[in-house]
């Protein structure tokens, strides 16, 4: 039991098909993973290669047709509502000003709302949402929205977060700021995360650990401990560990340049 | 995504430049007809039995007043009670719709059916039962105005986004707690739209509804003014009517701004305008 404590999240040959007209196809084929509690774990791969799909069975929205889903050491544990879930979008409710989106775990969870509140507006600066917490989603730019949903994930306090792509459709730049401060937050309640990116160089200068997917069906062919810096400000893209594990990450997905 | 510009709120004045920009050109429609009417019937010396001029309609319908006030209030009254029996009835059978598969197949073509049923037929049938009382013009209000309500209801509770369903399923909800946080207010711009609908037809209903029998109302008043060629009378209650069932519509357009605040406050309008051809830079033509 102890051992499987030290792993929030372990999966175990997992495999999942989906029907599509009529025919079975095969969405992610014997997946095994483990994240350590408070780890940041990247899964990376091509579009199509069931990142989603394999964030969807850990939250509970999917079952696998095969293999063992075990949250903190509990085996085929009732999953929702127990973990955070930032989906690709943003999917902030048009109808609710930007608090009230943050506060609908809390809401939801029937917790004590002012207190929830309270707690929201001090967090407001750091998500870079001061002043913003009553405008509609609708009004704000793509990178506050992000941040949005990201604090609302946040507000639900689990210890296991799942985001997918958050800063998929941010322009370079933006995702450049938004991962610093993805850091910041993230140094501030250590959640164990796991994160799905298609970006090498995000990946890198995030992450713990690295697991490489196959192209469909989704497969692990690389699984990468990254020995840098564990403060992450202190990565560099031209260090030569770096620089090594790009390589490797990059020749895995076969877009090795030369 | 680009980051688009926030929206900033706009002031005053240029809300106002926008109310004006609306109305304008309605109310300036409407007052060159009054005039080109006003002007045709002394023009050509028209009968005022055959068509008065606006301003002797104005002068009969003032004339009238007395007349033509507790018919309008009658009216008015059979209308509301008419248009709530529908809401009530519309958004509670859209619901029933939308969340029993049996109601829904059992149900849905019927309802389709019944708007292929002439009220004209079912009204007269309504008094028989019912008597020359207030409720056949309530019935008649009530099937006139009910259909678009519900249509609007279940489809719009059917629009919502899966995918804001699922992500509230991860938070632990329930099915109840979906339906208030996202399937409701998702569907109300759509039930919304149904009403505004609804309202529109909802004079003219009590209207139809008079006519087969009644004692009071405007539906009454014009058959007795068109038997009696008061041709004046005719168009001063349909002046009426249209009053009555354009400020019907103010209202539930108010009551829709203030409901759907988060709707409007996109500015959606002004997105609108800043984006028409005519107002984009001349490259990105
Ligand atoms: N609900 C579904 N029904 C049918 N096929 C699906 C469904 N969800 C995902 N898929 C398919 O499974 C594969 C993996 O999808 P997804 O997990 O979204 O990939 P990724 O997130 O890595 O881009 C894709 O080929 C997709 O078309
Ligand atoms: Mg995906």
């Amino acid at each position: 039991m102890n051992a499987t404590n030290d792993y929030p999240v372990i999966l175990e040959h997992m495999s999942k098909a989906f029907r599509v007209d009529g025919r079975l196809v095969s969405a992610l084929e014997d997946v095994s993973l483990q994240a350590r509690a408070q780890e940041f774990v990247t899964l990376i791969g091509p579009s199509g290669c069931g990142k989603s799909t394999l964030l969807n069975i850990i939250c509970g929205l999917l079952e696998p047709d095969e293999g063992t889903i075990i949250l903190h050491g509990e085996r085929n544990a009732p999953r929702l509502g127990r973990v955070g879930y930032m989906p690709q979008r943003d999917l902030l409710l048009p109808w609710k000003r930007v608090l009230d989106n943050i506060l609908l775990g809390p809401q939801i969870m029937g917790r004590d709302l002012a207190e929830a509140r309270r707690e929201a507006l001090d967090l407001l600066p750091l998500f870079g949402l001061e002043g913003f917490e009553n405008h509609y989603p609708a009004t704000l730019s793509g990178g506050m929205r992000q941040r949005a949903a990201l604090m609302r994930t946040f507000m639900c306090h689990h210890d296991i977060v799942l985001l997918d792509e958050p800063f998929g459709a941010l322009d370079a730049l933006t995702r450049r700021t938004m991962r610093r401060w993805l850091l910041d937050v993230w140094a501030r309640f250590r959640q164990t995360i796991l994160f799905v990116t298609h970006d090498v160089e995000e990946a890198l200068f995030l992450s713990d650990r690295i697991y490489v997917f196959s192209p469909r069906p989704g497969r692990i062919i690389l699984e990468m401990a990254l020995d840098l810096p564990a403060d992450r400000r202190e990565r560099q893209a031209a260090a030569p560990e770096f620089v090594a594990y790009r390589q490797r990450l990059l020749q895995a997905l076969g877009l090795e340049e030369g | 995504m680009a980051e688009f510009p926030v929206a900033a709120r706009p002031s005053w004045r240029r809300r106002g430049r926008l109310a004006l920009a609306q109305y304008l050109p309605a109310a300036a429609l409407v007052l060159t007809l009054l005039v080109l009417w006003e002007l045709a019937t002394h023009l050509w010396k028209i009968q005022p039995w055959l068509l008065p001029a606006p301003s002797a309609i104005w002068k009969a319908g003032l004339a009238a007043k007395g007349l033509l006030g507790p018919h309008t209030w009658q009216t008015a009254q059979e209308t509301l009670w008419g248009f709530l029996l529908a809401l009530g009835v519309g958004l509670g059978l859209g619901l029933l719709i939308e969340f029993s598969p049996l109601v829904r197949y059992a149900l849905y073509p019927l309802l389709v059916v019944s708007q292929t049923i002439p009220i004209i037929a079912i009204a007269p049938l309504l008094v028989i039962w019912l008597g020359y009382g207030i409720w056949p013009k309530i019935i008649v209000v009530g099937l006139v105005c009910f259909f678009p309500i519900v249509v609007n209801t279940a489809d719009g509770l059917r629009s919502a986004d899966p995918e804001l369903i699922a992500l509230l399923r991860t938070m632990g909800a329930s099915e109840g707690q979906i339906f208030r946080l996202v399937r409701w207010p998702g569907a109300l711009p759509m039930i919304f739209s149904g009403i505004k609908i609804a309202i529109t037809y909802s004079v003219v209903g009590a209207i139809l509804g008079e006519w087969v029998g009644a004692s009071r109302g405007l539906g009454v008043f014009m058959l007795r003014a068109t038997n009696s060629f008061r041709t004046d009378w005719v168009f001063a209650s349909i002046a009426i009517t249209a009053i009555l069932s354009v400020c019907l519509f103010g209202l539930v357009s108010l009551a829709e701004r203030l409901a759907l605040r988060w709707y409007y406050a996109a500015g959606r309008g002004e997105r609108w305008e800043e984006l028409k051809p005519s107002r984009l830079p001349k490259a990105t033509r």
